[in-house]
């Protein structure tokens, strides 16, 4: 088990050493201590392995990650799992901004609260946070399911394209184009399936969360709905 | 003037120059709609240029070089500050960011051709990277823009280069919009979208902002490519010499400077024409500001935005520009608004040389277009051959002009080389006005 401690290598180095596994690597178990909230730790893995990480990160943690199981045991800055592929990434704190920015798959699980602008543009990735949730959460979504369990700020899921929203607690308010829906059977399946993913499933009741997603008015420009923007 | 008095003095009715016919077109057409006008390209408007600058050419003082014979050099390495491979480009002129989805394959595929042909780059834009394109380019650099539409790290280390877009010169400040006319089934799956909707393009980054942001984020993307690609910075011409300082300072290898006759796929009339900076009054400020940081030459500044002629290329360089970057003219050199097509760009409402509906997806010449039929109109070999000849016509006019001023390689060229027509020119580009010592706005006048 590669045991890697930040206070002697440089994350230049850590991350070199990560990109030259392969898919059948046998160092599938990392251990990286001191992160000291150092930011771009592990990002571009594209292997089939578990990093855990002992502390507080700093900005793009597991940024575009592909196929790994990258654990926190902290916070995360800014941009933790932005764009990631694939894989999962469990923040055992706080996540700050932009969580999950513009993932396209994976799950993103945040056991506290996180910031502004959680998933936003996202496209394809699952985050479940824990938590609360900042304003202009989901901003222009356009694939993937964001659960909450608590609560949402402001604008939650503005213009919002195919991304599916499930939060338990109040909504400060909705973005422009998004609306409460109806939560039919098909959804609770599909919020099962994520809280199981997440670990949750027996803890939390689906019945509780209420969803959230495009009223698609916005889909095509039509100057009538110029004042919505 | 009454009507006996007109017929009497045989006087013609006068026009407004404030409410000319474009205007009063304009102002009938927003009342008849009630939504502003879109269009694609550039700004259309006479503004101070290049052609309001002359090169001096050798006399007494200065040895010119010969034509024919003696060497003037065009190469250029962009990305030497950090990355571990740098671009050793042929030719000073690079082809811009234009996407997959406002143009067709065949035209991206094309101007991969033609660039690699010339020994050069060509751009991806808002709308990931495509095999054809990919496949057929040389030197291929991928662009980071707020959508990121269709970003993975496999591209990435695909690229030759990476480019993260904070603004063009044709919207400075502004997001775009693919309408969805333009969405096939490829557009929408490369996006990630469903077909056929209006797929809009974020004017800000989704996971950081302002300059200390950047510079986490071009770390994270050099950590992601192990150090190796050449990281540019793209701005559209507004404050050049606080954006160029901050550019420098969050780290890029090259800027990328794109005037305000930068050509855009589709955005509104009146951004185009009313927000930014010519290209000519940004290239001063941008050099001042390399110059200022000790990083003139060492992060190289690429600069865009109606480039057209190899008279253009060198006198962008004899300002302080280490390359430049064309989109436009390489879209007419693909055959884009080719008078062959007039007959239906009459159906459309215009004239070959007017077309600019490039957001509507119709485009005769197969190239701003996702329409099968129109699409294989444009032969991606015979274009990517059409690129490469203008690029190689770009690139022997300016080792003429170079050669006339005797330089030995363009870069060589310097602001002493030229002269302006204009005061504005002169302002603008900091160069006398011609026949005089005279700068208008240094010190000393």
């Amino acid at each position: 088990m590669p045991n890697v401690d930040l206070a002697e290598t440089s994350v230049r180095e850590l991350n070199a050493a990560l990109h030259k596994l392969g898919k059948d690597t046998n160092e599938t178990l990392w251990s990286i201590a001191n992160p000291a909230g150092e930011h771009s730790i592990a990002v571009g893995v594209d292997a089939p392995i578990t990093v855990n990480i002992g502390g507080n990160v700093g900005y793009f943690c597991g940024g575009m990650n592909k196929y790994a199981n990258i654990v926190i045991d902290g916070s995360a800055g800014q941009g933790v799992g932005e764009n990631m592929m694939s894989g999962r990434i469990h923040v055992k704190g706080d996540a700050s901004q932009s969580a999950g920015a513009t993932g396209r798959g994976g799950l993103l699980l945040v056991e506290g609260n996180a910031s502004a602008r959680c998933g936003i543009s996202m496209k394809g990735i699952d985050i479940v946070v824990k938590g609360d949730i900042g304003h202009l959460s989901a901003f222009m979504g356009q694939n993937g399911r964001l659960v909450v369990f608590g609560e949402a700020g402001e604008a939650l899921g503005d213009s919002i394209y195919e991304a599916h929203i499930y939060v338990r607690g109040p909504v400060a308010s909705l973005g422009a184009d998004c609306i409460e829906k109806e939560m039919r059977d098909e959804h609770k399946a599909e919020l099962g399936e994520l809280l199981k993913a997440a670990g949750e499933i027996h803890k939390v009741d689906v019945s509780e969360f209420r969803r959230y997603g495009s009223a698609r008015k916005l889909y095509n420009f039509n100057i009538d709905n110029a004042g919505a923007y | 003037m009454t009507e006996h008095q007109r017929n009497w003095l045989g006087t013609p009715p006068r026009k407004s120059a404030t409410f000319d016919d474009a205007t009063l077109a304009e102002i009938r057409r927003a009342a008849a709609t009630g939504i502003y006008d879109i269009r694609g390209g550039g700004s259309k408007r006479r503004m101070p240029n290049f052609d309001d600058l002359l090169l001096l050419g050798a006399s007494m003082s200065r040895y010119p070089l010969e034509g024919y014979r003696e060497k003037c050099g065009t190469e250029v390495v962009i990305g030497s500050r950090f990355a571990k491979k740098p671009i050793k480009l042929s030719i000073p002129i690079t082809i811009s960011g234009m996407s997959f989805g406002s143009l067709s394959a065949n035209a991206k595929e094309a101007l991969g051709r033609g660039a690699s042909l010339a020994g050069t780059s060509t751009t991806t834009g808002d709308g990931g990277m495509t095999p054809e394109e990919r496949g057929q380019s040389k030197y291929l650099v991928y662009q980071y823009l707020p959508s990121r539409y269709g970003m993975n790290p496999d591209d990435l280390r695909r690229a030759d280069a990476i480019e993260i877009v904070i603004g063009q010169g044709a919207k400075p400040g502004g997001g775009g919009m693919l309408l969805g006319q333009k969405i096939s089934d490829r557009v929408a799956q490369m996006r990630q979208l469903p077909k056929g909707i209006d797929q809009r393009s974020a004017c800000r980054h989704p996971d950081w902002t302002g300059a200390d942001d950047l510079e986490v984020k071009i770390n994270e993307l050099r950590e992601i490519t192990d150090w190796e690609k050449p990281i540019y910075l793209k701005i559209g011409a507004s404050r050049p010499y606080f954006d160029v300082q901050l550019a420098v300072k969050s780290g890029a290898d090259a800027i990328v400077l794109d005037g305000m006759q930068g050509g855009t796929a589709a955005t509104q009339e009146v951004f185009i024409e009313h927000v930014g900076i010519p290209l000519l009054s940004a290239i001063r400020p941008a050099v001042q500001a390399l110059q200022d940081l000790g990083m003139h030459r060492k992060v190289q500044l690429i600069v865009s935005g109606g480039i057209r002629n190899g008279g253009d290329v060198a006198k962008a360089l004899a300002l302080g520009a280490d390359a430049v970057g064309i989109g436009t003219a390489a879209l007419v050199a693909l055959g884009d608004n080719d008078p062959r097509w007039e007959a239906e760009y009459n159906k459309l409402g215009t004239t070959a040389g007017c077309y600019d509906d490039w957001h509507e997806g119709k485009d005769p010449a197969g190239i701003t277009t996702q329409t099968p039929e129109l699409m294989e109109r444009l032969d991606p070999v015979a274009a990517g051959r059409r690129l490469a000849n203008y690029l190689k016509v770009l690139t022997l006019e300016a080792q003429t002009l170079a050669r006339a001023c005797g330089k030995n390689h363009l870069h060589n060229l310097e602001p002493e080389d030229l002269v302006a027509l204009t005061m504005e020119a002169a302002a603008m580009a900091r160069v006398p006005l011609a026949g005089t010592n005279w700068i208008p706005g240094s010190p000393g006048f």
